[in-house]
C-alpha cells in the first residue's frame, strides 16, 4: 500500500467513463494484487486500463500477460492460493476457453473476481451484448451477478470481494454486463474516497486464506485424488450449500455498502412497481433497467404492470421469486438474452423460473421470451408490446398469434416476413 | 478404501462422519506413500552403477516422485518401496550409468 503513488488527493470524485473503465476502476480501488490478462473484445479496455494503473504505479499489483484465457485463470489459481486478491476480465469465447479452470477455482474455493463484458458466441462471429457466454457456464460454482448500470459495475467490484472473501462463502464471483451497450458507452461514475473504500473492504488476511495457503515452509498438495467412498460427494454438497447460504452475506454486504456509500442495490433482485401488479416481466442486465420505462408508460395508462430484475442468477433468488408468485400476480413474462438450445423454453432462465413455478399449485401463466440476441436492438416500444402480449394472456387467455411465437416461446424480433 | 487399508499403509487421514465437520477443501500434507507402496507398480527397476556414478545428483533433481535420496558427495540411493520405475533418471543421467532392469515375480 505504501508503494502507491499519490497522484491525487483522496476525495470523492465523479468521472465520466466507459463501463469497462468502471470495472477497472473498481479493481483498482479494491487494491487487487494480481491481474492476469488476455485481451478479447469487448472486454479488452478493462485489462488495458489495469495495465495503465500498474504502469503508472497508481496500483501496486503484479500484472501477468499470458497466452490464453485458460492460462489467465490458471495463473490466478496460483496467485489466489497465496492469499493475493486476484482479478481478471473476459468475454464470449474467452470465457468458454476458461471453463475448465473455472471449476478449479470454485472447487478450490478461491475468491477470484472476474468481470464479463458479455457477447454473442460464434459462429457466426458476434461481439455484441448477449449473455449466452455467462449463462452457459452458470453451473460452475461461481457467484453470478449482473450489473445494469456503469455505477453498479464499479460498486459491484467492491462488494464482490467482500462477499467472495467471506470465510463462510469463499467462492469466486462474476460481475456481468453487456458488451458495447455498457462496456463502451460512457457515463458518470462516482469514485469514493480510497480511505472509505479501504474501511469498507479491508485487505485480505496477511497469512492467506485459512483453508488453503501456498507456503514453501509448509508444503501441501491440493486437488488430490479422492476415491468414490471418500468425501468427493460431500465437498460437492459444500459448494452448493455455501453458494445458497451466501445470500445472507450478499444481503448484509449490500446493506453495509449502502451505509458506507449511500447507494442501495436492494438485494438479489430489484422489483419495480411489482407490488400490485397483475403482469410482471422478469429479466436481467441493462434491458431490465430499460424495461422500467415500458412499465412507467403503461402505468400512466392504468395498466397494472411491473418489472422484476434479477441481479443474481447464482445463487438463484428462489425466495424472492416465490414471494412474487404469491403476490397475486397473474401472468409472468421471462425474457432471456441468451439461449439454451433444446431446453423446455429455449432460454436458460425462463426454464429455471418455470421449474420453480411448478413446485406449487399456482395458476400463473408464463410467457418465455428471447430478446436481444447478438446485440439485436430491443426498444422500449417493443418492450411495451411484450407487456401487451402479457396483458392479452391475462385478460383473454390468448398467447401471441404472430409467427415469432414458436414452441411456446416468443422470439422478439424474429424475422417472419411480415 | 476400506478402513483396514488406512492402517496397513500408515496413512493419517481424518475420517469424517458428517459434511458439517469438513473444511472447505481437502488438502494433503506431505507424507510418505499416501496412496500406498507404489513400488509395486514398477515393471523396470533403475539401478545405478555405483562405480561409474559421478555423484552429480541430476537424477535426484529430475525424479518426479522424490524417491531418490541424494547427499552431496555420495552415490544417490533409490527408494524401491515407492519408485514406480518411470525411467526418467536413466534418460537424464549424463554419465549413462543407470540401467533399467525388468522386474520378475
Amino acid at each position: 500500500m505504501s508503494k502507491m503513488k499519490k497522484t491525487q488527493t483522496d476525495k470523492e470524485k465523479t468521472i465520466i467513463m466507459s463501463g469497462n473503465y468502471a470495472a477497472a476502476w473498481g479493481a483498482k480501488c479494491a487494491r487487487v494484487k494480481v491481474v492476469s490478462a488476455y485481451p478479447i473484445t469487448p472486454q479488452t479496455t478493462v485489462v488495458e486500463k489495469m495495465a495503465e494503473f500498474v504502469d503508472t504505479k497508481e496500483l501496486d499489483a503484479n500484472y501477468i500477460k499470458v497466452e490464453s484465457e485458460h492460462s489467465v485463470m490458471s495463473s490466478l489459481v496460483g496467485s489466489s492460493m497465496t492469499g493475493a486478491r486476484s482479478f481478471t476480465a473476459t468475454s464470449g469465447q474467452g470465457l468458454l476457453y476458461m471453463t475448465e479452470m473455472l471449476h478449479w477455482v470454485s472447487s478450490s474455493r478461491l475468491p477470484i473476481v472476474t468481470t464479463i463484458a458479455s457477447r454473442g458466441i460464434a459462429p457466426p462471429w458476434n461481439i455484441w451484448a448477449e449473455y449466452t457466454d455467462i449463462l452457459s457456464i452458470r453451473d460452475c460454482g461461481w457467484i453470478i451477478q449482473f450489473a445494469s448500470t456503469h455505477q453498479e459495475i464499479f460498486d459491484s467490484v467492491l462488494m464482490s470481494y467482500k462477499i467472495a472473501e467471506n470465510e463462510d462463502v469463499m467462492l469466486p464471483y462474476f460481475i456481468v454486463y453487456g458488451g458495447f451497450t455498457q462496456s463502451h458507452t460512457s457515463k458518470p461514475v462516482r469514485i469514493p474516497r480510497q480511505t472509505d473504500v479501504d474501511n469498507f473492504l479491508p485487505a485480505p488476511p496477511e497469512k492467506g486464506w485459512s483453508h488453503l495457503n501456498l507456503d514453501p515452509e509448509n508444503p501441501i498438495t491440493h486437488g488430490n485424488l479422492l476415491m468414490p467412498q471418500q468425501e468427493y460427494l460431500d465437498f460437492r454438497f459444500l459448494i452448493h450449500d455455501s453458494m445458497m447460504k451466501s445470500k445472507k452475506t450478499i444481503h448484509r454486504t449490500i446493506k453495509e455498502f449502502k451505509k458506507s456509500f449511500g447507494r442501495d442495490y436492494k438485494g438479489l433482485v430489484e422489483k419495480y412497481r411489482c407490488d400490485d401488479a397483475d403482469v410482471v416481466m422478469i429479466s436481467y442486465g441493462a434491458l431490465a433497467e430499460q424495461n422500467k420505462n415500458a412499465v412507467d408508460t403503461l402505468r400512466e395508462k392504468g395498466r397494472k404492470v411491473g418489472s422484476f430484475k434479477l441481479r443474481y442468477i447464482r445463487p438463484f433468488p428462489t425466495e424472492e421469486l416465490m414471494e412474487l408468485f404469491d403476490s397475486g400476480v397473474k401472468v409472468i413474462g421471462v425474457a432471456d438474452q441468451g439461449t439454451a438450445f433444446g431446453s423446455p423454453t429455449g432460454g436458460p432462465i425462463s426454464t429455471e423460473v418455470m421449474s420453480l413455478l411448478g413446485s406449487g399449485k399456482r395458476k400463473i401463466k408464463v410467457l418465455p421470451i428471447i430478446w436481444g440476441l447478438g446485440g439485436r436492438n430491443v426498444t422500449v416500444d417493443e418492450q411495451i408490446n411484450l407487456y401487451k402480449h402479457l396483458l392479452r394472456l391475462k385478460n383473454k387467455n390468448e398467447y401471441p398469434v404472430d409467427d415469432a411465437f414458436q414452441q411456446g416461446t416468443y422470439w422478439l424480433g424474429l424475422k417472419t416476413g411480415a | 478404501m476400506k478402513k483396514d487399508d488406512n492402517k496397513s499403509s500408515n496413512i493419517t487421514c481424518p475420517i469424517y462422519k458428517s459434511w458439517r465437520e469438513l473444511p472447505h477443501i481437502p488438502v494433503s500434507k506431505g507424507q510418505k506413500g499416501s496412496i500406498g507402496e507404489t513400488g509395486d507398480w514398477r515393471t523396470f527397476r533403475p539401478e545405478i552403477d555405483k562405480k561409474k556414478c559421478n555423484k552429480c545428483g541430476i537424477c535426484y533433481v529430475y525424479c518426479p516422485d522424490g524417491v531418490i535420496v541424494f547427499k552431496e558427495g555420495s552415490v544417490p540411493e533409490i527408494d524401491y518401496t515407492y519408485c514406480k520405475g518411470c525411467g526418467i533418471c536413466k534418460v537424464k543421467c549424463p554419465k549413462k550409468v543407470i540401467e533399467m532392469i525388468q522386474e520378475r515375480e
